[in-house]
């Protein structure tokens, strides 16, 4: 009875909340209600360990190797050792059992190190120390032993260790300031509120008393929602309940700011708080290359089988004369012949497959993964992304995706912290038309007095230095900044001993910015007492005024005002704001010098903000008042009368001046989204920010251009329209423009087409990627991605932590499934990390959470071009010559064996011999391609980096299109021709015999089988080891040696091999085998010609290639040759060479503003200076050198300016 | 240029004169003599076509005792110069066939006493006859080559054999370390005890020549018959004819006849059977094909320059000014 009506009331009290299907209750302090309420049921919640590692000690095996032989690679061999192990093979199943077994291994103890770190770094955040209150006691425990309903005690600037209800602080009107950012990656302080009954408890043993349950929502990951209600027990009456809201609820990962102490109630604990739901789990990414390798080896898996199919039918077509199958000389054994027909053809199927296995190697997987792995080696030792300051090199968490770092197309990028240092300054103000620069600090001491304002234009006259006041008391007035009370007692003292002490908190960090700026300026702004605002003028008088009203800001008005007295009875409204918002609205002052300024800050990507002011009468005071109490009582369209009231309240102000603040930009930003930018990425900036903030930074770093249209997609659009409209408004506006334009112009670089940049908040989004009841929500979709991708430049903002990884989804999925990078600093952006095919931690100041979930870690954004364009590129090149030398080369190696069967009954006799045939992907032909993999430059690093264009050459997976890989195939197939064709006439139409007058014996000798295998196979072994030596471009002395090495190795081992009986060998066929072919002049002939033969048309198709139809990349190759091949004629010259390079950098650099009009007369400005430097020593070849640089830098000149 | 050269100098070595005729006839055995004089002569010896001598013998077996004899005579245009080799060749013979191939067993062959009488499980089911071993054991061994072939040169009808050496056709390593007679005391035959000779064979292995070190597993004719030959079609060395003075050429042009002790059954399986008489050069065998492939590849090398260099004159210009299009 009791229970019914209890349960009715609060359903009431909470109305639309009895349809939770999934609740929980909780008991604080892990006390029963009185008894009659309810009955208790204890639920079990999960501890409060966080889990990010894959495997336990237990399941690792079998997990791991199910997840092994999930790779389509790995089973494939598994199977083939299978057969090789139950059925008669031409080889032995070691010959497949090794590698694999070696590459399994090598692979599981990889990956259980890396998760054995994982497992390191957990272990290390569940066990930090949490206090809670046991018994009225406080207890210091790990943090994994936190349990729901235990309260929590936390510290100023300690991090919440899981989702807490507030329940009270120490602060008397139960608030605390919590920062959230590295959760959303707003650095603000947001106030949080203590549920109403509890906020007075103080001390533990007050708290404990507590008697309360609370009911909530299952977790769910988003951040700023939260329902519940707490049952408060007071003794015997019956329960308060009260609703919870967001606002009650501290969410894990944040941390407490400026706020002594709290006590708090765990509701979700470990995996279950919205920090973690907000994670992904860490799935296994696997790169483009990677993708299209395993398309390859399907391709030669169909191959494979159907040449084993081809030859297992022609094996019983020829076979169907018996003479054939079973001649008088070569007789089956008895059970041979009983064996029935389908199943003697089934394992003769598969005994083909295996002798044709090598054509799928097992060592390119163990040479891949060893090149990834030894390679991301040269990233982390690359100096020039070492960062000083920090001590910090960048990481490689995984090596898997090292040459998806060439492939990008679009990056995502945080903002706060990413593209910017996340502090804010006060760079500028100007008055009246002039502007005022504050000198920073000189010498440690802040100057206050008019020797530290830069005054540009001459001093302003009388009016002016009145305005001057009333501007500095505007900006010192017209904010919502709090100072920091800790000793407010003492406070003021303390600022007039020292400035720098008091501490400014605002939720928008540009206030605090202006504030400190100000104080620079002479005018401090000390507190807001009992409504009186005091601030410290130059003089060091005390100033005080009334705080009548505050105009509070918000995104549509874009501005805020307060109305003050000051002492002297005048009355002042305020106001700042954005520009566009406030020149409408002046009616006096300089406006057009003013608005010149600003249009110019905005463009150099400050923060600016308008100042205005009116002087209000007591009667116009006394109106505006009563218009806003009005608006403020009203019960119905509160919202839209309150605006009304605004807008006949600020208007016609007096224009004061406009202040501009910089979020300075992270150093060489700019430079780095252009260079990203002329390389063919698509730049997304995704922040929490608000939209103006990161619009600033978006035109700071050259995102948005002064000509780039802004299209927006905002909440405030959409409410003013429908959505469907603005969609399908913006989505002509940009395809009205595009529509001429072909496709692939999309780097939207080109001066004269039109470029249009995105904005779109959280809310907009959200709007489009639900999911319409008619089930059209595809069409949305659709609709955006086509507005973005004629975008040359989208910022996303307002964005969740999830909503940026549904963003990078968005375009990950969408139809040309392009390769997506995003770079973060921090927490919040962890899940877009974590989402795009690579994510890029920044190793931030505060936390290492990005870094530590990123693929790679870099130390600051600006390394992200080398990485990309340089190590990223080089990485691609690298492999996928690789993937397809190494295709080639097994296709070169098992193609005449599929040829001699045709020649040897189809009975899948071996053609060579089987130390060959296990050597020759293990060291005959793998340390080479290994040491391409690791070594190539096929231009230079400083070529890469200054050109960033050529990027584009190697974008979207070029290397590996079916193109080339068919060209690759073929000239394997080509290759496999001619090598066993040639051996065959020479075999065939002649007798291959030893010269006697070499030999010293007069004989005249027969070569058997195994010769013919061996001459192949030399002839194998030095085309595919000069074919790699014909694609190399960066030649080491480590590169001849290998090179050289491995075709001496080749000899020796084969001089070896047949040079004596091998006493634990069941078969010598392979006894002087080698030494008779060499013996043999026509051999030597045949080699020499096969080689050659083989070569050529590789040799044709490049020379002519780079004749006719250069790419970008071999031109600048032709180039530097050429100017090398002059240069290295004077080694003078060489050596001047790089640090020239340097040079330009750092000329670049101060200039990073400048258009790259002026880096085109900047790159023939020192063309000019260098080589007048030099003395005329060297004479003619020096002028030649000359010309060719000159192309060169001339070439380097109209590639910037594109 | 290089290969040009070459390809001229091993031409050269062919048969000076009418290379292009020559060349173009290389490619198809002909059975009859040629006219160049360095061409092998081959004669094939099958005797399917009813008109040839040895059609008689045609369906031999194994086991035909006597040996089925024919004689097929010839004529030599041109004298042998130098040094004569004379092979047998085989063709439609899969010597390079899986089971054929690895029906050996190397340490019996290398006269490990153990694998005399315990041969590898390879040489299935030519390793045990009537419970015993046999040596050696294997398909290899006991499909072993068996005609015997005799050369006579007719002079006004008087029949002069002519000398064939039968030691020195095996490589020498061969002969000397890869192939080896059991050891132990006492002759062959007592070493071999406790074995029995390969099914096909009329004799045991022991007895296969008189000379002790021609016997056994270290018989030339064996030892060559026991390097699988690479391709389904070829030859073997057979016997030498060594020049006797510098006064006469080693086979006079003139008559000659071939007499065969025609054992080896090639009919069941369409095999043919030829016999061949060859000289080598400095360079080695006679090789038409790697001179003529010298020739094309060193004319294509030659052309592909000529054409490069006019595209590089043409060409190499516009590409170093590096005007990169957009």
């Amino acid at each position: 009875m009791d229970c019914s009506l209890l349960r009715t009331l609060v359903s009431r009290y909470c109305a639309g909340e009895e349809n939770w299907v999934d609740s929980r209750t909780i008991y604080v302090g892990h006390r029963e209600p009185p008894p009659g309420t309810e009955a208790y049921i204890p639920q079990r919640f999960p501890d409060n360990r966080i889990v990010s590692s894959k495997y336990t000690f237990w399941n690792f095996i079998p997990k791991n190797l199910f997840e092994q032989f999930r790779r389509i690679a790995n089973f494939y061999f598994l199977i083939i050792f299978l057969v090789q192990l139950i059925i008669d093979t031409p080889t032995s199943p070691v010959t497949s059992g090794l590698p694999l077994l070696f590459v399994i291994t090598v692979t599981a103890i990889k990956q259980g190190y890396e998760d054995w770190l994982r497992h390191k770094a957990d272990n290390a955040m569940n066990q930090c120390p949490v206090h809670f209150i046991q018994h009225g006691k406080l207890v210091r425990k790990q943090s994994r032993k936190l349990r729901v309903g235990d309260i929590v005690m936390v510290k100023e600037d300690e991090p919440f260790p899981c989702d807490l209800i507030f329940l009270s602080s120490n602060r008397e009107d139960g608030t605390c300031f919590v920062t959230t950012a590295s959760l959303d990656g707003e650095s603000s302080h947001k106030t949080y509120y203590a549920v109403q009954d509890t906020k007075a408890f103080r001390n533990e043993q007050e708290i404990d008393a507590l008697h309360a349950t609370i009911e909530c929502e299952q977790p769910q990951p988003d951040l700023y929602k939260f329902v519940g209600r707490i049952n408060v027990y007071h003794d015997r009456n019956e329960p308060t309940a009260r609703p919870l809201g967001s606002e009650n609820l501290l969410l894990r990962g944040a941390t407490l700011k400026n706020t002594e102490k709290i006590f708090g109630v765990a509701i979700y604990t470990g995996m279950e708080t919205k920090m973690a739901l907000n994670y992904q789990a860490k799935s296994q990414k696997r790169s483009a290359v990677e993708k299209s390798m395993n398309v390859f080896l399907i391709v030669y898996l169909c191959i494979l089988i159907s040449k084993a199919l081809i030859n297992t039918v022609l094996k019983y077509v020829w076979q169907s004369e018996p003479f054939r199958d079973e001649p008088w000389y070569n007789q089956k054994t008895e059970p041979e012949r009983k064996r029935n027909l389908f199943l003697q053809a089934f394992t003769d199927f598969l005994a083909f497959m295996v002798l044709f296995n090598y054509i799928i190697p097992v060592s390119m997987y163990v040479t891949v993964e060893m090149q990834k792995f030894l390679g991301s080696y040269f990233l982390t030792w690359d100096e020039e992304m070492f960062d000083e300051d920090t001590g910090e090199g960048p990481l490689v968490n995984t090596s898997d995706l090292n040459e998806e770092l060439g492939q990008i197309e679009y990056v995502f990028t945080d903002k706060t912290g990413t593209l910017t240092e996340n502090n804010m300054e006060f760079v500028e103000c100007c008055i009246e038309g002039h502007v005022y620069v504050p000198h920073v600090i000189c010498n440690g001491q802040i100057l206050h007095n008019c020797t530290g304002i830069d005054m540009i234009d001459s001093s302003p006259g009388g009016s002016g230095k009145e305005r001057e006041e009333l501007f500095f008391r505007a900006l010192c007035l017209c904010h919502t900044v709090q100072v920091k009370d800790d000793d407010s007692v003492d406070g003021l003292k303390k600022n007039q001993l020292s400035r720098r002490s008091c501490i400014y908190i605002s939720s928008s960090p540009d206030e605090v910015a202006l504030v400190e700026g100000i104080q620079r300026l002479g005018y401090t702004y000390l507190r807001l007492k009992d409504n009186f605002m005091e601030i410290l003028n130059r003089e060091n008088n005390l100033e005080k005024f009334e705080l009548l009203e505050v105009l509070s800001f918000d995104s549509v008005r874009r501005r805020m005002s307060v109305i003050v007295k000051s002492s002297a009875g005048d009355i002042f409204l305020f106001c700042k704001g954005a520009d566009s918002s406030i020149f409408p609205r002046v009616k006096e002052g300089k406006i057009d010098q003013i608005r010149s300024r600003v249009e110019r800050n905005a463009v150099e990507g400050l923060r600016t903000l308008c100042v205005a002011y009116k002087k209000l009468t007591a009667e116009e005071y006394s109106k505006a008042q009563k218009l806003l109490q009005n608006a403020k009582l009203a019960l119905q369209d509160r919202e839209k009368k309150l605006a009304e009231a605004y807008e006949k309240i600020e208007r016609d102000f007096i224009l004061l001046g406009a202040t501009a603040v910089e979020d300075r930009l992270q150093e060489k930003a700019a430079d780095t989204i252009e260079a990203l930018q002329k390389a063919g990425i698509k730049v997304w900036v995704l922040t929490g920010d608000k939209m103006e903030t990161a619009a600033a930074t978006c035109y700071a770093c050259k995102l948005f251009r002064r000509n780039t249209q802004i299209l927006e997609l905002t909440t405030k659009k959409i409410e003013e329209q429908s959505l469907h409209d603005v969609l399908f408004d913006l989505s002509k506006t940009v395809l009205r423009h595009n529509g001429s334009l072909t496709r692939d112009t999309f780097s939207g670089l080109s001066t004269d087409m039109q470029d249009y940049g995105l904005i779109i908040d959280g809310a907009a989004l959200s709007l489009i990627m639900k999911p319409r009841q008619d089930g059209s929500s595809a069409n949305y979709r659709e609709l955006f991605l086509e507005i973005c991708r004629n975008c040359s430049a989208v910022l996303c903002c307002r964005m969740a932590p999830l909503q940026k990884a549904q963003i990078v989804k968005l375009i990950k999925l969408s139809k040309e499934h392009p390769i997506t990078l995003a770079i973060g600093d921090g927490a919040n952006d962890v899940s877009m990390i974590l989402e795009a095919h690579v994510g890029i931690g920044i190793i931030g100041k505060e936390g290492r959470q990005a870094a530590r979930n990123s693929d790679y870690a870099i130390p600051k954004f600006k390394h992200l071009k080398k990485m990309l364009l340089v190590h990223g590129h080089f990485y691609y090149v690298r492999i996928s010559e690789l993937v397809q030398y190494f295709f080639y080369k097994n296709v070169c190696f098992i193609f005449p064996q599929f040829l001699y069967q045709f020649f040897c009954g189809f009975s899948q006799q071996t053609l060579y011999d089987t130390a060959y045939l296990t050597l020759y992907n293990i060291s005959f032909t793998s340390l080479p391609i290994l040491l391409y993999g690791l070594m190539e430059q096929h231009v230079s690093a400083d070529t890469l980096k200054r050109e960033p264009s050529l990027y584009r050459d190697v974008a979207k997976n070029a290397l590996l299109r079916w193109r080339a890989f068919i060209y690759w195939t073929f000239l394997g197939v080509f290759d496999a021709v001619v090598f066993f064709f040639g051996a065959y006439f020479l075999f065939d139409n002649t007798i291959l015999t030893s010269n006697g007058q070499l030999m010293t014996t007069s004989t005249h000798m027969m070569f058997g089988n195994w010769t013919f295998g061996t001459l192949v196979f030399t002839v194998l072994v030095f085309t595919v080891t000069l074919k790699l030596a014909l694609d190399t471009h960066y030649w080491t002395w480590i590169n001849h040696f290998m090179i050289w090495g491995s075709l001496v190795f080749y000899i020796i081992f084969s001089l070896l091999w047949g040079g004596i009986i091998w006493p634990f060998l069941n078969y010598q066929r392979m006894y002087y085998v080698f030494m008779q072919m060499l013996s043999s002049g026509p051999a030597w002939l045949g080699i020499i010609l096969l080689i050659t033969v083989s070569l050529l048309p590789d040799v044709l198709k490049k020379v002519l290639c780079r004749q006719l139809w250069p790419t970008a990349t071999e031109r600048i190759q032709n180039a530097s040759r050429h100017c090398r091949e002059h240069i290295s004629e004077f080694t003078p010259l060489a050596c001047l060479k790089s640090p020239r390079y340097r040079s330009s950098d750092c000329s670049n650099s101060p200039a990073r503003r400048s258009n790259s009009h002026s880096k085109k007369m900047m790159f023939t400005h020192w063309k000019g200076v260098d080589y007048s430097v030099l003395p005329s020593v060297f004479g003619y070849s020096n002028k030649h050198c000359r010309s060719s640089a000159g192309y060169h830098y001339g070439g380097s000149g109209l590639e910037t300016s594109v | 240029m290089g290969f040009w050269s070459w390809g001229v100098v091993t031409l050269q070595n062919e048969c000076p004169g009418n290379t292009l005729a020559y060349s173009s006839i290389s490619f198809f055995y002909s059975p009859t003599v040629n006219d160049c004089p360095f061409f092998p002569l081959q004669i094939d010896y099958t005797g399917t076509e009813p008109s040839s001598p040895c059609n008689k013998c045609l369906n031999v077996s194994w086991d035909s005792s006597p040996p089925c004899t024919c004689t097929i005579n010839f004529t030599l245009e041109h004298s042998f110069e130098s040094n004569v080799f004379m092979y047998y060749g085989l063709s439609n013979f899969y010597q390079n066939h899986r089971r054929y191939v690895k029906s050996r067993d190397d340490s019996q062959l290398n006269g490990d006493n153990a694998s005399l009488l315990n041969p590898s499980k390879e040489c299935e089911p030519y390793r045990t006859n009537e419970d015993k071993p046999i040596a050696p054991c294997g398909a290899i061994a006991n499909s072993m080559f068996n005609d015997t072939l005799e050369l006579y040169r007719i002079d006004n009808d008087t029949r002069t054999p002519i000398t064939l050496i039968k030691k020195g056709i095996a490589w020498w390593t061969d002969k000397n370390v890869k192939f080896r007679n059991p050891t132990g005391d006492g002759n062959l035959t007592a070493l071999f005890q406790g074995t029995t000779k390969p099914v096909n064979w009329p004799k045991p292995v022991y007895m296969l020549d008189s000379e002790p070190d021609n016997n056994g597993f270290i018989n030339e004719d064996f030892i060559v018959w026991m390097r699988t030959a690479a391709l389904p079609t070829f030859r073997k060395l057979y016997r030498l004819i060594e020049r006797k003075n510098n006064l006469q050429p080693t086979l006079q042009a003139g008559k000659y006849s071939l007499d065969i002790a025609y054992n080896y059954p090639v009919h069941s399986f369409d095999g043919r059977k030829r016999m061949i008489l060859s000289t080598i050069s400095w360079m080695g065998g006679k090789n038409p094909f790697l001179g003529i492939a010298y020739i094309t590849v060193g004319s294509i090398c030659f052309f592909l320059g000529v054409v490069l260099l006019i595209i590089h004159h043409k060409y190499g210009n516009r590409n170093t000014s590096a005007d990169i299009p957009n």
